[in-house]
């Protein structure tokens, strides 16, 4: 397998590698076999419309999501397995912070939690803060930030312990362009300068085009996944928006065809 | 179980409390208030007030915990924080202790100020040390913590995980012998007042109000509210889940 940052060391499997993936809430399944790889390095994005099992992926991949069966691999280890706790980060879509604590103070008790030694944590702090142009609003309670603020700082909790894997549900969803281009910014330079690998999930898909990688999803599958290029190329499409529209009608035509012929084989005596 | 992440936890939820001011002042100044009340509502009957008074002293401590972890624990369910702390290296006992730490920090304070107003402002007589008094608040803090703890895995709401108060509380405070001596009730009321918690916890307060020595009794009550509290308290641990649906 090519090996994007190079590095050739041994143990460079795919950050997140998933195999007839399932999960069932409520009786419904709502991720219906899966079979996918994240590699190593690199910016992947997650898109499709609401409700489409991001979120129950992403959980999963953190092992925070019960009933998962299939296959399921996170930076070469099953997904939730202790060993993976202070690999990864996870951002989930609601800011997690303690809105009656300041942020110096979250990412602090956070940095606690994640093992950072005591002599460090000022520096890995304010290392995170400059990361997310928050050091000016250091000392703020976090109940008096904006929604965009607060979710930095959930960010920023996510990146304390320099983790190889970040999953990060719709970080910039919200917010202005200026922060976006920002943020996107930094998700690049996370991969380029620490070889992290980054998950991140958007409904908005004129985001796709910021995204090394691509996963599109639809009702609990993955429809397609490569570059935004290959998306394009392989659809006749102008943008992602458009590929994936073409995407979901042929998976539409299909499902319809299936339903149909089930209906007509119902029929025939 | 980690000293530092549970001292982490510890301080952390005791920040948050600190810029919260006024349920820091409800929390100390409430019980204080309610003493002197009852001090003149019993105005005429120092006896009386000795004994409903001492047992109270219990009671607040297992009240007071019982709200404030049970709101707490509910919103860091609801919030997020914890499914984000269950996918940190932090474990379960390390939270659990933490916040058991952090409310007992503020019992001792609840309960020492109560104590202290009620020996000597009150003119509250006890028999036994003032010290045995401020252990059994201590413990029944715990238990208090313990059971909040526990039931804010079954409220979906703020206001429901309120009404279990009524609900886990009040039983025990009517059949604790507070109302009426435990012995003279009807004998299926009595044998569940001799399986509850709290009927030992102002059993306690009672013995260091007559007698000089640590009884018997006392050690006796203290083992079970301090058992019933860890029991309660590893319950707790149990409604943390890693994964949930």
């Amino acid at each position: 397998m090519m090996n994007k940052t190079g590095a050739g060391a041994p143990g460079r499997e795919p950050a997140v590698r998933a195999s007839g993936l399932r999960v069932a809430r409520g009786g419904a399944e709502v991720l219906r076999g899966l079979d996918f790889t994240v590699e190593r390095g690199t910016v992947t994005g997650l898109l499709g419309p609401s409700g489409c099992g991001k979120t129950t992926l992403m959980r999963a991949v953190v092992g925070a999501q019960a009933r998962v069966t299939g296959s399921l691999e996170a930076l070469g280890r099953p997904a939730g397995s202790p060993a993976l706790r202070r690999r990864l980060g996870y951002v989930t879509q609601a800011p997690s912070v303690y809105t009656d604590l300041t942020i110096r103070q979250n990412l602090d008790y956070y940095a606690a939690v994640l093992g950072v030694p005591r002599a460090g944590r000022r520096d890995a702090v304010d290392a995170v803060l400059a990361d997310v142009d928050l050091t000016a609003r250091a000392d703020a309670l976090a109940a008096d930030l904006s929604g965009g603020q607060r979710s930095r700082v959930s960010l920023a909790v996510a990146l304390l312990g320099t983790p190889e894997l970040l999953v990060l549900d719709e970080p910039t969803v919200g917010l202005d362009p200026v922060l976006r281009r920002s943020l996107w910014g930094l998700f690049h330079r996370l991969a380029a300068e620490r070889g992290t690998t980054l998950l991140i999930s958007s409904h908005v898909m004129d985001e796709a085009d910021r995204c090394d990688r691509l996963l599109l999803m639809r009702a609990g599958r993955i429809l397609a996944e490569g570059t935004p290029d290959d998306l394009r190329e392989r659809t006749g499409a102008a943008s992602v928006e458009e590929a994936f529209l073409r995407l979901v009608d042929a998976d539409e035509k299909e499902e319809n065809e299936n339903e149909e012929g089930e209906r007509k084989a119902k029929v025939t005596p | 179980m980690n000293a530092t992440r549970t001292l982490a936890t510890a301080r952390r939820v005791l920040l948050q409390l600190r810029h919260d001011p006024r349920t820091i002042a409800l929390l100390l100044l409430v019980p204080v208030l309610l003493l002197v009340l009852l001090h003149y509502v019993y105005d005429a009957d120092r006896g009386a007030f000795d004994f409903i008074g001492s047992s109270l002293l219990g009671i607040f401590p297992m009240v007071t915990m019982f709200l404030v972890t049970s709101i707490a624990t509910l919103r860091e369910r609801t919030s997020g924080t914890l499914e984000r702390l269950m996918t940190m290296p932090l474990g379960r006992g390390d939270l659990i202790a933490g916040y058991a730490l952090a409310f007992g920090v503020l019992a001792v304070a609840q309960a020492g100020l109560a104590t202290g107003v009620a020996l000597w402002f009150l003119d509250l007589d006890i028999a036994g040390s003032p010290w045995l008094l401020l252990l059994v608040a201590l413990l029944n803090a715990l238990l208090g913590t313990a059971l909040g703890l526990f039931v804010s895995a079954f409220a979906a709401s703020e206001f429901q995980a309120v009404q279990f108060m009524p609900a886990m509380i009040f039983p025990q405070l009517l059949l604790c012998g507070l109302f009426a001596p435990r012995d003279s009730m009807q004998p299926l009321l009595e044998y569940a007042s001799n399986v509850l918690p709290m009927s030992y916890a102002v059993d306690g307060m009672t013995e260091v109000l007559r007698h000089p020595d640590v009884t018997g009794d006392f050690t006796r009550d203290v083992i079970v509210v301090a058992s019933v509290a860890l029991g309660v308290l590893a319950l707790g641990a149990a409604t943390l889940r890693r994964r949930t649906a």
